[in-house]
């Protein structure tokens, strides 16, 4: 027996042996070669037969709908593209999708997630084509606003986001602001809030009514960080905030982003807020906000579906309210996840054609139409139900004066997690302003000395 | 370890009952006896094992020696890693609550799971099929449904808390919280799912084992005058020893592990107090690309889980002693 078993552990050893022989995992890929704009060809319907492989993640009622009219109607235009898509929900796309990149035969196009956890690392890795030459040729930049292409960019490097090679192009926009029960405002006695003093007056006369001022649900550990986003866009400038998520100057120590924290430790503390927040689903804050919990909800674009349907004309959206009456609104926003082509993919050309043909306007009016919020204006359509009125509205006036900052969590790949636990902190009375954006500054520092 | 562990036994059994340690001639070798043809009989399940077992382990083994994004090329790092996975405060603490779920999903169930089965072996219980199912079911349903539920169970307005506040309108101090957001209260609360879970394992594994244990002992037992204590000490307990290690190494290696209940239910927050190592491998793979350092959390874990068996091998079950 024993001498079995003495065999049995050459086995092992000898593996050992070999993988030390072997080398690093990974391999240096290349980095992509770009094309010369004039040698991009826009004339897919002479191509050939050509199969598109897409992966995507919209999974979702609406958005798959979205992507179901668009593929038809890429493929009815191209009779010769046939387009296989592969869709997954959001986290099983970001799980499979790094296997899948660093095969041989990658998909073509790829929704490739925003920040340093996903796109940035993919054009580290030199899994991504840079755009800009197709961009030269369709004019994406033209067409989107900079905050917005900005998010889909990354140094060639990738060690930088929000600025070098565009990378992808997105459909839809998203944004945090504030949703509001019109019959508590009517029973309150206050009008929809014009400035941001008045939010706070009204958030202080809901409180010695007896109502919760604000749902808010944060057992989930990152949503406290839209709120915290929506007072810093309100205490700092949007292009420092810009800066800062970037990693090109600033520190989450400096003086408005501490004021911004206290702020939220002063609502906690007043009771603005849904008692043990910490201890609550985001996904339940919605939910409870339509049962008639909370006067105010600091949420995303996200619900408006939801809520349309529990509370129909009787939620409104605006965005958080200016300083002054009348002024720039800025708020934390975003845009869907961006339609990417790999470097690998054989039909870069197709796929180009692909992603401008999904981004076109005609393309935003299908948007619209199957209730979605698009990143451009639809020229034709407009949304039937009240919130998603306001929603529009707020959107386009972002647009118009690009007062769109970035999602905080993209300054480096686990400050969601990072942040978010500091804020959790925070508002359970553990940690002080201070040390909640200290932690966050550590972690920061260190991403950026790397 | 269990092919290895028999046959000792059965050398160990022949040589007690004094039987001829030389070796029989070849011819005559008993059916039973291990002969190298046995190797071919069990070689395709080896090669299974190998290519799904033994060499991922040996290529996380590899990884985690490396600084690796999982997509660009890795660069040699040695045992930084480890030196990381041990040092950094975040890491470590999740270790520490590893093992204080160790606590809440072994020794809790299996304390209770006793108590339960030397009640039911004393007395005869009307239904004891039903009990059993019921308290089995939680073993059954899938880890998704019940942190979803528990949630629920834990939420500010859940069951907890209601009864919490109507105590504390008897005039006693309120308890009522967010139990999931707490930071005292987190880990305990996850842990106790846990125990409600693996209590149904323990029971039903003691349960198959007191069946075992011969009337008769209790008989004497009783007769000689023991009380139900004492009972329990001296028969049940002895009687129960090989179910209570695969009870107790069962249970350490799902706390250990424990990735879904805790991702499911708190995202291993607030802050960080209810972060375990499983859900860091999880989080540094897919979420921040150090594929090196998640490997090497996932080495420490793997051992971990494999000195406790051996501890529990040892000291529970009483093996190769």
């Amino acid at each position: 027996m024993l001498k079995l078993v003495g065999r049995g552990a050459v086995l092992p050893i000898a593996a050992l042996a070999v993988l030390a022989g072997a080398c690093a995992p990974g391999s240096d890929s290349e980095k992509p070669a770009a094309k010369a704009p004039s040698a991009v060809n826009t004339d897919i319907a002479k191509l050939g037969n050509v199969t598109l492989t897409v992966w995507d993640q919209e999974v979702r009622g609406g958005q798959n709908e979205q992507m179901e009219r668009l593929n038809k109607a890429f493929q009815d235009k191209y009779p010769n593209v046939t387009i296989k898509r592969v869709s997954r929900s959001f986290n099983d796309l970001q799980k499979t999708l790094r296997l899948a990149l660093s095969g041989d035969s990658p998909p073509d196009v790829v929704e490739a997630n925003q920040g340093h956890g996903a796109m940035a690392q993919f054009v580290k890795a030199g899994m991504l084509l840079p755009l800009d030459n197709y961009d030269r040729v369709y004019g994406w930049t033209k067409r989107y606003p900079k905050g917005l292409t900005d998010l889909n960019s990354v140094s060639e490097d990738g060690r930088k986001i929000g600025t070098g090679n565009l990378y992808g192009v997105s459909i839809n926009g998203e944004i945090v602001g504030i949703y509001y029960n019109k019959d508590k405002l009517s029973e309150l006695g206050i009008q929809p809030p014009r400035t941001w003093a008045d939010f706070e007056r009204a958030l202080g006369t809901a409180k010695s009514r007896g109502e919760t001022p604000i749902a808010f649900g944060n057992l989930d550990k990152f949503p406290a960080i839209h709120n915290l986003g929506v007072i810093q866009d309100q205490l700092t400038s949007k292009d420092a905030v810009r800066k800062l998520v970037y990693g090109q100057g600033g520190a989450w120590t400096d003086a408005p982003n501490v004021q911004a924290a206290q702020k939220l430790s002063d609502w906690v503390k007043a009771g603005y807020f849904t008692k043990d927040a910490n201890g609550v689903k985001y996904d339940d804050s919605p939910v409870n906000f339509s049962k008639g919990e909370g006067v105010f909800l600091i949420g995303g674009t996200w619900f408006a579906a939801d809520l349309d349907k529990a509370m129909g004309d009787k939620v409104g959206f605006m965005l958080p309210p200016p300083a002054q009456a009348g002024g720039q609104p800025t708020t934390m926003g975003g845009e869907s996840l961006p339609w990417s082509i790999t470097s690998k993919s054989k039909n870069p050309d197709v796929a180009a054609a692909y992603i401008n043909f999904i981004t076109s306007p005609e393309a935003m009016d299908v948007s619209v139409e199957t209730g979605n919020l698009p990143a451009l204006a639809a020229p034709t359509k407009q949304p039937g139900s009240p919130v998603l009125k306001d929603i529009f509205t707020a959107w386009s006036t972002l647009s118009r004066n690009d007062g769109i900052t970035p999602y905080l969590d993209y300054a480096t790949p686990d400050f969601g997690d990072v942040l978010g636990g500091a804020l959790q902190e925070l508002v359970a009375g553990k940690a002080s302003p201070q040390q909640a954006m200290d932690k966050a500054q550590q972690n920061y520092s260190a991403f950026l000395r790397k | 370890m269990t092919l290895a562990a028999r046959p000792q036994a059965a050398t160990k059994v022949a040589q007690r009952t004094g039987a001829p340690r030389a070796r029989p001639p070849r011819a005559a070798r008993p059916p039973g006896e291990p002969r190298r043809i046995g190797w071919l009989y069990a070689l395709p399940a080896l090669l299974v094992y190998a290519a799904f077992l033994i060499w991922p382990l040996l290529h996380g083994a590899y990884f985690s020696l490396f600084e690796w994004d999982g997509l660009s090329a890795g660069t040699w790092a040695g045992l930084s890693n480890y030196t990381k996975a041990l040092s950094d405060p975040t890491l470590r603490g999740a270790f520490l609550h590893a093992f204080v779920l160790v606590v809440f999903y072994a020794v809790v169930p299996c304390c209770i799971a006793f108590v339960l089965v030397a009640a039911m072996s004393r007395t005869r219980i009307r239904g004891l099929t039903f009990f059993r199912t019921v308290l089995f079911l939680p073993q059954v349903v899938a880890m998704v449904a019940v942190a979803v539920a528990w949630q629920w169970i834990y939420s500010p307005g859940g069951p907890i808390n209601d009864v919490l506040r109507w105590l504390h309108g008897l005039g006693l101090p309120d308890w009522s919280r967010g139990w999931l957001g707490d930071f005292t209260w987190a880990l305990p609360s996850v842990g106790l799912i846990g125990t409600w879970v693996q209590i149904g394992l323990a029971m039903v594994l003691f349960m198959a084992g007191v069946q075992k244990i011969p009337r008769e002992l209790y008989e004497a037992a009783r007769i000689d005058g023991a009380g139900p204590v004492r009972e329990f000490f001296a028969v049940t307990l002895p009687g129960l020893r090989r179910e209570l290690a695969v009870a107790l190494t069962l249970t350490t290696i799902a706390a250990m592990r424990n990735f879904d209940l805790i991702y499911l239910a708190t995202n291993g927050g607030p802050g960080d107090a209810t972060k375990v190592p499983a859900y860091e491998v999880y989080n540094r793979t897919f979420n921040t690309g150090e594929v090196g350092l998640a490997s090497a959390i996932g080495i420490i874990i793997a051992v971990l889980i494999f000195t406790v068996t051996v501890l529990i091998g040892r000291f529970v079950e009483g093996r190769e002693r």
